[in-house]
């Protein structure tokens, strides 16, 4: 029997793979090199930008708006409040302005990509069926596999970080933007069409509206998954709090790696409860 | 004349149409054509016209096919084949602009669970259909104002659909649908999801604002009495097919098969027959100026205990009893005019038997039914009421003589 399975010669879809890199890398060279330059200087423009703002107006903004997202109520302002003073007391501030930057940056991207995307996977069944399996792909393939090519495509640092983000953090704006358009009742969508509704007015006036709290749900999955990405793309030179984390790693500095993981953490749920009550608000 | 014409409309789901579609052109039913092909007919060569100003009922149990035909007819469902004309104007055939045109100014819709948008106003809801078609935002709101004030609505014009009770929402519904001055109001059971009560008002508002728009409306229900207590017209719908359309009157005297007898069996008939429907001819009248020895006479011939009596121009002025003439006669007296009571229950040809109990059962004499000028058109006793509340329809075969003693009865009672 396993003699049977000797006869197939094993296939070369590895060498495979890296010829198409290849092929990528060399004929796209010009593309990838003026996206890495215009890329890296944005966000470095970010990053600096970021960082004239002074340490102590950037929290009271911050808590500013956690106070007035939150309806009022003091418990998020608070631990916001908290949380910033801890990262700036930990000389963590710089690095967190450069993840915050890659986040914003990643963040946007997936959006600006995702929910078209998602718009025609929903208008399309075709679409659908195409794009369905290739986000399964996207989702399940562990995401340092998107570290290789993204240094092939960009070499390292800060492009290739959100290059390799964006991936990752792609298919839930995707696939939330499809079901909340697909979730938009019935009768509605005859509403729109009964009245003589263009594609787009249909779209604009009663299907995104409709959808936003689904595509809102999306938006946060996505800047989390951006987020966690943090860790994994600074392996790739990326910088930010996930440099701290991997040098900790490295050397084996429990207290180091604890005092960086716990600032991505800090800003993680800074984010998400923001977003999530921005969305609550929008839903009223 | 004709507003809209459907021809051999047929909607058909699934794979296989084109097999699906020549079974049924060979006359196959649903269940046939389900099993040789696994295709499901949704609407099967529906034919009919409906009038301009009329209010014209499609009715079915659910998976009869109506709310596919419904659809059909702007087309938010494709047919399959068949033709439909607007205006003599063939919709099944425009290109998509054309079609969008028809939408935005010919045919409006009114959904079952109203089909508002949650995230607009009430006045942005109501200026919807003008907004989609580029009309700016003062004129819009100046006819979408006027729409919600037509339903008293205004002062609810910047709420949100959820502030609102269903009654109100559907009443939103149907200001949205006019606020584009359609000609075609198709409705597709839009007070299903009312509570009972809430439902017969809204059914009430909708023909007191028919009496003055005089839209063509396509009514959607499933319910029997609605449909009689709303439609001009009905088709009834079975299985795709339209197995009958007429007049509530006609379906219930004339059920075109079985299953429409069966349907309209439980009917309470007094729901829908009318005053005018009911009647008989006086036996006889009299006239004011007549003597009291020929109207003894021809009460008489006729067996009858009282008479009317009408002016030379057969309007009526009341009526005389068998007593009040024998005693005038007998004082040897020539004008009745003295002895003529005036308290004859007099209504109008269309009043519904249901509200002809009470008048019945008061009135020592038979109900006069008058038109404009005031003359007879015919009378009613209790006998012709407690006819029309039987299911099969012999009272129409009632012959005179059993008439006239039962009207004898009536008098004699009291």
């Amino acid at each position: 029997m396993s003699s049977l399975l000797d006869l197939l010669p094993q296939l070369p879809i590895s060498q495979g793979m890296t010829k198409l890199i290849d092929w990528i890398t060399v004929h796209f060279s010009s593309l990838f090199d003026a996206l890495e330059n215009v890329g890296t200087k944005v966000m470095e423009f970010m990053t600096s930008s970021l960082l004239l703002i002074p340490p102590l107006i950037f929290i009271l903004l911050v808590v500013i708006l956690a106070y007035f997202v939150s309806d009022k109520r003091y418990g998020l302002p608070f631990f916001a409040g908290i949380g910033l003073l801890y990262i700036q007391n930990q000389n963590l501030w710089g690095n967190m302005m450069n993840t915050l930057t890659l986040i914003i940056v990643a963040s946007i991207l997936s959006i600006i990509i995702g929910v078209p995307l998602g718009i025609l996977m929903a208008k399309s069944s075709t679409a659908q069926k195409i794009i369905q399996p290739i986000l399964d792909f996207m989702q399940t393939m562990p995401a340092f596999v998107y570290l290789i090519p993204a240094v092939s495509f960009f070499g390292i640092g800060m492009v290739p970080g959100v290059f390799a983000s964006v991936i990752f953090a792609l298919p839930p704006i995707v696939r939330f933007t499809n079901l909340g358009i697909r979730q938009v009742p019935e009768e509605m969508v005859e509403a729109a069409d009964s009245f003589g509704s263009t594609g787009w007015q249909k779209l604009y006036k009663v299907e995104l509206p409709n959808a936003q709290s689904t595509i809102m749900a999306g938006v946060n999955q996505t800047v989390l998954l951006a987020l966690s990405m943090v860790v994994t793309a600074s392996m790739i030179g990326a910088p930010g709090l996930g440099t701290n984390v991997l040098t900790a790693l490295q050397r084996g500095q429990v207290g180091s790696g604890f005092v960086s993981g716990f600032a991505l953490v800090v800003l993680a749920i800074i984010i998400d409860r923001i977003l999530q009550n921005v969305n609550k608000k929008h839903r009223e | 004349m004709s507003k809209l014409r459907i021809e051999n409309l047929t909607k058909i789901f699934g794979d296989n149409q084109n097999e699906a579609l020549h079974l049924i052109h060979e006359g196959k039913d649903k269940r046939e054509i389900l099993k040789e092909t696994g295709a499901t007919i949704g609407v099967n060569q529906a034919t009919f016209d409906v009038k301009e100003g009329e209010i014209f009922v499609i009715m079915g149990l659910s998976g009869s096919g109506k709310s596919t035909l419904v659809r059909m007819l702007n087309r938010l469902i494709e047919p399959t084949s068949g033709n439909i004309y607007i205006d003599e104007e063939n919709i099944s055939t425009m290109d998509k602009k054309a079609l969008r045109e028809v939408r935005r100014k010919k045919i409006s819709m009114v959904f079952q669970n109203f089909g508002l948008f949650p995230h607009r106003t009430i006045l942005e809801n109501t200026e919807y259909g003008l907004e989609v078609q580029g009309i700016d935002k003062r004129e819009r709101q100046k006819k979408a104002e006027a729409a919600l004030d037509n339903a008293s609505l205004l002062p609810y014009k910047d709420q949100y659909p959820n502030q609102l009770s269903g009654g109100m929402q559907q009443r939103v519904g149907l200001a949205r649908a006019l606020a584009n001055d359609p000609d075609i109001l198709l409705m597709d059971e839009a007070f299903s999801a009312l509570d009972p009560l809430i439902r017969r008002d809204m059914q009430d508002e909708l023909i007191e604002m028919q009496k003055t728009m005089n839209k063509t409306i396509i009514f959607i229900t499933h319910d029997l009495n609605e449909s009689l207590r709303l439609g001009d017209r009905i088709a009834i719908m079975k299985d795709g097919e339209v197995v009958q359309v007429g007049t509530g009157q006609e379906i219930l005297t004339n059920p075109a098969n079985d299953y429409v007898k069966r349907f309209v069996e439980d009917i309470d008939r007094t729901k829908v027959y009318t005053a005018e429907h009911i009647m008989e001819e006086p036996a006889a009248l009299s006239d004011e100026q007549e003597k009291p020895a020929n109207i003894l006479r021809v009460m008489d011939e006729n067996n009858m205990n009282n008479i009317l009596v009408v002016d030379n121009k057969e309007r009526l002025i009341g009526y005389v009893t068998r007593e009040d003439v024998e005693k005038l006669h007998k004082h040897g007296q020539e004008n009745i005019s003295e002895i003529i009571k005036k308290d004859v229950p007099e209504i109008e040809p269309d009043v519904l038997v249901d509200d002809l109990f009470d008048v019945v059962h008061e009135t020592r004499t038979p109900i006069v039914i008058t038109n404009d000028q005031s003359e007879i058109e015919g009378i009613i006793v209790r006998s012709n009421v407690i006819g029309a509340m039987t299911t099969d329809n012999e009272y129409d075969a009632i012959d005179s003589d059993e008439k006239v003693t039962d009207t004898k009865e009536e008098e004699d009672h009291e």
